[in-house]
């Protein structure tokens, strides 16, 4: 979200018409925040009046079907039951990803022998894996855990061995100049300096996760608001699938802001002035 | 790693994994996981048959469109945003909410709109892979040297010839790290998309694999899946590292 | 107030004398893969003054003194520190680095204190010695502030404080003011002037600066790239008595850096 984390910087006066919008434009970021919203809002509610399709619904309705099933307690119940796999899979991916990320980091052994697969896994589409995991788990919580798992894992396995591989060099130099133990090495110095990146990768594996659970949701078993989406599409209900879907969509959208702004505010406090 | 002196290269690894899951196979343990020798066969085997021809037509004439797209408006626009402001602040937002979206949870939004076939898919794969592009080729028009534009101002060189000749090139290894990172994402979106529709391609021989537990040919067709992500994405990578060889000196 | 010098041609490494030596350099080698980065390197150094290693750069300068301070294996040779042959970093040795290595997580004083943290100093101990380093190198006051927070010559101060507080016989200064503007690389060279007189410690200096050489040095050595080689030794006995902006024009002061210049000037371009 660079576009809202930007400094606000004092310029000169203006003296041309131009230089004044321009100068309004760098002065006040949440006016362009407000501006593009009600852009994109504006013209989903042109094309759902018009209407590009007979699925289209218009924004007010869709905002309408939000606040219906907020009011009515049903989106908040989906969000309990998506909540539930993303949280426990984004948690054993965090602890179990970086765990392997430092050790592929420390060992050059484990580097050779892990770090091949979680690229390819990485790089590979895991999602055709996600039918897989209804075999083995069925259509439980422990299904749609998994399919978190798989799509996080990998990015913050290989975030976390790319932050341990970049730590300072200097850093590690110091500390074993003042004979510091490998162990103190690693701890005072390896872990601390990789910890902003480490935290990056961690809001890359949740962003993922995102992903994986709403997969999980459409296509193992409809729960959440996997099931909102899909049930209120069976019935053509377009304003409240619509609405659920851009639920999900918000939610993603700020919880990876909130994350952002604490790596940039409490990880990175050198980063806050730049 | 090295080993009795000599360098073993990194991917090498893969093949321990290989027998691993060979082994692993052999032994029966799991009926999710045939021998690695038997995927192999089925592969081959698969390769014959005219309906994995015909999914691979569909999921790569599907990919190509989506990517083309994607390439064809993110590039532009990123380019856009670089230069000019007001559309900078306008996108902006939008296209850094999208870059990490559950885009997942659209696909069905997308198959009220554009029907339960190929269309759809095309809308997946522009959508997964449209935003990291736009977001790479705005960083590097952005991080243009602005003495570079003025030389060739002072040179004369009008707006277009700027544009083309400066900024464009001056650009290039950002925007094609932005589209290397893009194919992988438009591949992870063709597969989404395919199994979400089920209907086609790729994605119906996945179901119908895994509906009769034929795990050969399923784990023969993800292993296609696998390797073209990467082979793809070493292609444009390729690409990249010759660009990069002028682009060091910057 | 007069300087003199060893003539370039006739030089002898081993008729220069050396009372008391604490770092003993004894036939250095270092190769990178086929690249040979040092050559044949014989030196000692004395309690109490200050040598600097001075050369161009890709005279390995800096790999030599990462061999002093055990960072950097030797490819063949030995280094003796007060009798004992150096297998790594040791406590009678600290090293100061060019761009600080301070933790941007730490404040100044943990900064300060890490090196005493590390050998297991209870908190109390070593933020006393801590803060009375963080006093002698100017710095009271800034105790809890963070290396951000910091200006580039302020934070060389805590890097200079962190070495003196493990009380080390043995201080290694790796360019420590080449990332510090030129109004604070002076004063920091009449700071450290003053260090060298207080705490009777032997300093090895590292830089490409002649003039910072010849105004902080007891004993100059001339490094020569590609491999490098020793190709001088130079005691530029310079009257500390003066005032610095005396010595900057002594004419004697002026000698000696102009001599070295000739000395290098075949190895610009």
């Amino acid at each position: 979200m660079s576009v809202m984390s930007q400094d606000v910087k004092v310029v000169a006066p203006a003296a041309t018409t131009r230089q004044a919008l321009r100068l309004f434009a760098e002065r006040r970021r949440s006016f362009w925040v407000v501006l593009s919203l009600l852009v994109l809002f504006t013209a989903w509610e042109i094309a759902g009046r018009v209407p590009i399709s007979f699925a289209f619904p218009t924004f007010l309705d869709t905002l309408a079907a939000l606040a219906e099933m907020v009011a009515d307690g049903s989106m908040v119940r989906a969000f309990f039951l998506t909540l539930q796999p993303l949280v426990l899979g984004v948690a054993i991916s965090a602890l179990l990803g970086i765990a392997l990320g430092i050790v592929m980091g420390l060992s050059d052994r484990m580097e050779w022998l892990l770090a091949p697969v979680f690229i390819v896994l990485q790089a590979a589409p895991m999602a055709a894996l996600v039918p897989l995991v209804t075999f083995v788990y069925g259509i439980g919580l422990v299904a749609k855990t998994l399919a978190v798992i798989m799509l996080a894992l990998p990015v913050i396995v290989l975030n976390s061995y790319k932050a341990v591989r970049h730590v300072n060099p200097s850093l590690v130099d110091m500390c074993r100049s003042f004979q510091g133990t490998r162990r103190q090495q690693i701890f005072k110095i390896i872990i601390p300096d990789a910890a902003p990146v480490l935290f990056a990768g961690l809001r890359l594996g949740v962003a993922a996760g995102f992903i994986g659970v709403m997969l999980a949701e459409l296509l193992i078993t409809p729960t959440g608001i996997g099931d909102l989406i899909t049930y209120h599409r069976s019935v053509a209900n377009y304003a409240h699938m619509y609405a659920a879907v851009a639920s999900i969509i918000a939610a993603s959208t700020v919880t990876l802001a909130v994350l952002q702004w604490f790596e940039t505010n409490v990880m990175r406090p050198e980063k806050r002035r730049s | 790693m090295t080993l009795f002196g000599y360098r073993i290269p990194m991917m090498a690894s893969l093949i321990v994994w290989a027998l691993v899951w060979e082994i692993v196979g052999r032994l029966d343990l799991i009926f999710l996981i045939p021998p690695m020798t038997a995927i192999i066969v089925a592969g081959f085997d698969l390769m014959q048959t005219g309906s994995w021809q015909n999914a691979t037509l569909v999921t790569v004439r599907s990919f190509v469109i989506g990517m083309a797209l994607a390439i064809g408006v993110g590039v532009p626009l990123g380019v856009m945003m670089g230069r000019v402001k007001i559309i900078d602040n306008i996108f902006g937002l939008w296209v850094n909410i999208f870059v990490s979206a559950p885009l997942s949870a659209l696909v069905p939004v997308l198959m009220i709109l554009f029907g339960m076939g190929e269309a759809t898919i095309v809308v997946t794969v522009f959508l997964f892979a449209v935003w990291i592009i736009v977001l790479d080729a705005r960083a590097g028009v952005m991080q243009v040297p602005p003495s570079l534009v003025e030389m060739a101002r002072s040179y004369g060189a009008s707006r277009a010839t700027i544009m083309r000749k400066i900024i464009l090139v001056a650009a290039l290894p950002e925007i094609l790290a932005g589209i290397r990172i893009g194919v992988i994402r438009g591949v992870k979106g063709v597969v989404i998309g395919q199994i979400l529709v089920a209907v086609i391609g790729y994605g119906e021989l996945f179901e119908l694999y895994s509906r009769s537990f034929d795990m050969e040919r399923f784990w023969a067709l993800t292993l296609f899946l696998f390797a073209a992500a990467m082979v793809l994405s070493a292609v444009v990578e390729n690409a990249e590292k010759r660009i990069e060889y002028y682009a060091g000196a910057r | 107030m007069n300087a003199t010098a060893l003539a370039a041609d006739e030089f002898d490494p081993a008729s220069v004398v050396t009372r008391d030596p604490v770092v003993r350099v004894e036939g250095i080698c270092k190769h990178y893969g086929s690249v040979e980065a040092l050559r044949g390197i014989d030196l000692q150094f004395e309690r109490g003054k200050l040598t600097t290693l001075l050369g161009p750069s890709g005279c390995g300068k800096t790999t030599l003194l990462k061999i002093i301070a055990g960072l950097v294996p030797a490819t063949s040779g030995r280094i003796i520190v007060n009798g004992r042959a150096v297998t790594g970093p040791g406590p009678e040795r600290a090293f100061v680095f060019q761009d600080f290595a301070l933790m941007p997580w730490a404040t100044v004083l943990r900064n300060v204190g890490f090196g005493l943290e590390l050998k297991g100093v209870p908190a109390d101990e070593r933020n006393r010695i801590a803060r009375s380093y963080i006093g002698e190198v100017g710095l009271q006051g800034f105790e809890d502030k963070y290396p951000h927070e910091l200006s580039g010559g302020m934070r060389q101060r805590v890097g200079i404080a962190r070495a003196f507080a493990v009380n080390a016989d043995v201080l290694l200064l790796d360019e420590p003011f080449s990332a510090v503007d030129e109004q604070n690389r002076r004063k920091f060279q009449e700071d450290l002037l003053r260090l060298v007189e207080m705490e009777r410690k032997t300093f090895i200096f590292v830089t490409h600066s002649i003039e910072e050489a010849v105004y902080v040095s007891d004993r100059i050595v001339l490094l020569s790239p590609r491999p490098g080689r020793v190709s001088n030794i130079i005691d530029p006995r310079i009257d500390r008595t003066a005032d610095p902006d005396d010595i900057r024009r002594d004419p004697g002061y002026l000698d000696v850096v102009e001599e070295i210049w000739q000395g290098l000037r075949h190895y610009a371009e």
